[in-house]
């Protein structure tokens, strides 16, 4: 058993887990942090997909014990209360989901798009989620609702600034 | 789905990493972004009883100029490659490489040197470091030592390595003059292995003449090969589009690609001087060449 120390959500835990649980099992099952959906189990789909250490990375793919000393992000760490995330509402104004399976992943890879690039184009947008397989939507929801919520994120930049 | 169980070793020097390989042999496995291993290990295809993971080994990562060639540190990811302006200063085919691997989340965690080192057949920098004629650097308990990527690949999923050696950097030589390289490849999926992908990189005198040329194939055998007979056509030749195209057509010579899921061996045959072809042309229009 190992024992590891990671912040997820601004939560700090301490728990002690075999070396060979998954992140993702980790999430739901020790935290029961249901966000981070499996999916192919095999780093195709991006369903897993969290954010770890600032970074879009899919936590099927990932030992919880490589995540030791470090800081998460689940897409239940988004809204502030009640009030959504731009990125969240941007999805439910665009339609930019059906079942949503592949909702939570598809949230937070715009999440790490639109921090590294604050105005894509839409082919830069269909790259940046090029890692999460949709079954539903065509996509094209999908990528409205991205750059919707690039819109949304710029003029809340602004209004802080000025 | 779920891998075998395991002690977990997270070392902070390269000689505590040594330490633990030499002590565990075959039952230890580096690990590195994991986006190889954590498969593998899920389909118990392999169940190493020690995982090492070196990413907790500081500096492994750097990629930095080192007396006109370019060290990129085993643990760079491919997004970092893909990004770094040094790598597209100096040799943007192997930034065009990482851009063409898996996805963006993907390439947030995968590194070269695991990308190198699980030597897969399809992969795609171990192209671009064949094309680049890199040398790789091994530290193992007594020293290190430069081994020839020509040397480096030793058959299917298998290198060079001995069981206490790991990969720690990428020595890349300054690419000539009026050179170029391309990498491009075949695949289903757009964050899928290449079905056959091909770098190459080419260099040309002032009036157009082919000095040097290397071209290397993924997805043509059991492990990535050059086109030698692709080669020899265009060494010390005129690069024109009728050479490009007459020395594409050799590019299936000497191979033994697979027949699988992805493509019968007819078909990566057929669609191998297409590929070839392409890149040669493309690497030809940046080294400079009117064609
Ligand atoms: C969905 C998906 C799509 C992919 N698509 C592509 C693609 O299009 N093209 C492509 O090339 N690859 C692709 N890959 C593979 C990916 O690039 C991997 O990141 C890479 O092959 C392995 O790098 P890693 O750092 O994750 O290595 P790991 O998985 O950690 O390790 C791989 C192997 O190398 C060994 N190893 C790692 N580092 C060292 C070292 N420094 N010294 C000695 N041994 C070492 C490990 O022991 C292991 O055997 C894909 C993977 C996924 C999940
Ligand atoms: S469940 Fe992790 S990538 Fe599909
Ligand atoms: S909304 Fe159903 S998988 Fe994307």
């Amino acid at each position: 058993m190992s024992t590891i120390t990671v912040t997820v959500n601004g939560v700090v835990y301490r728990e002690e887990i075999e070396p060979r649980l998954l992140l993702v099992d980790f999430l739901r099952d020790n935290l029961c942090l249901k966000g981070a959906h499996i999916g192919c189990e095999d780093g195709v789909c991006g369903a897993c997909t969290v954010i770890v250490a600032g970074r879009a990375a899919k936590s099927c793919m990932m030992f919880a014990v490589q995540a030791d000393g470090v800081e998460i992000l689940t897409v239940e760490g988004l809204a502030q209360g009640a009030r959504l995330h731009p990125i969240q509402e941007a999805f439910t104004e665009q339609h930019g989901l059906q079942c949503g399976f592949c909702t939570p992943a598809m949230v937070l890879s715009t999440y790490q798009l639109l921090a590294r690039n604050p105005d894509p184009t839409a082919e830069q947008i269909r790259r940046g989620i090029s890692g999460n397989i949709c079954r539903c939507t065509g996509y094209t929801n999908i990528v409205k609702a991205v750059a919707a919520a690039a819109v949304k994120l710029r003029g809340a930049k602004a209004s802080d600034a000025s | 789905m779920r891998p075998r169980a395991f002690t977990y070793h997270a070392p902070s020097s390269i000689a505590e990493v040594i330490d633990i390989l030499e002590q565990h042999g075959a039952e230890a496995r580096v690990l590195a972004g994991g986006q190889s291993l954590v498969p593998v290990m899920k389909l118990r295809l392999a169940s190493p009883k020690h995982i090492v993971d070196i990413t907790r080994v500081p500096a492994l990562d750097l990629i930095r100029g080192d007396d006109g060639a370019l060290l990129v540190g085993a643990l760079a990811t491919h997004e970092a490659i893909e990004n770094s302006a040094l790598v597209q200063a100096h040799c943007p085919v192997l930034a065009e490489a990482a851009s063409h691997i898996a996805d963006p989340i993907v390439r947030n965690r995968g590194t070269i040197g695991g990308n190198l080192c699980h030597a897969d057949p399809a992969a795609d920098f171990p192209l671009a470091a064949i094309a680049l004629g890199a040398e790789l650097i091994a530290a193992g308990r007594a020293s290190s030592r430069a081994i020839p990527i020509d040397r480096f690949f030793a058959g299917f999923l298998t290198t060079a390595l001995k069981p206490d050696e790991i990969l720690t950097a990428l020595r890349i030589p300054k690419p000539p003059p009026h050179s170029g390289g391309a990498h491009l490849k075949l695949s289903r999926r757009s964050n899928g292995l290449a079905i056959v992908g091909a770098a190459v990189m080419l260099a040309m005198d002032d009036d157009g003449n082919c000095t040097d040329v290397r071209v290397a194939l993924a997805g043509m055998g059991p492990m990535p090969i050059r086109a030698a007979a692709a080669e020899r056509a265009l060494r010390g030749n005129r690069i024109t589009q009728a050479v490009i195209v007459d020395a594409a057509a050799l590019a299936p010579r000497q191979t033994d690609p697979p027949s699988d899921v992805h493509g019968s061996a007819e078909y990566r045959r057929t669609i191998a001087p297409v590929i070839v072809g392409r890149a040669l042309k493309l690497a030809a229009e940046r080294a400079g060449a009117l064609l």
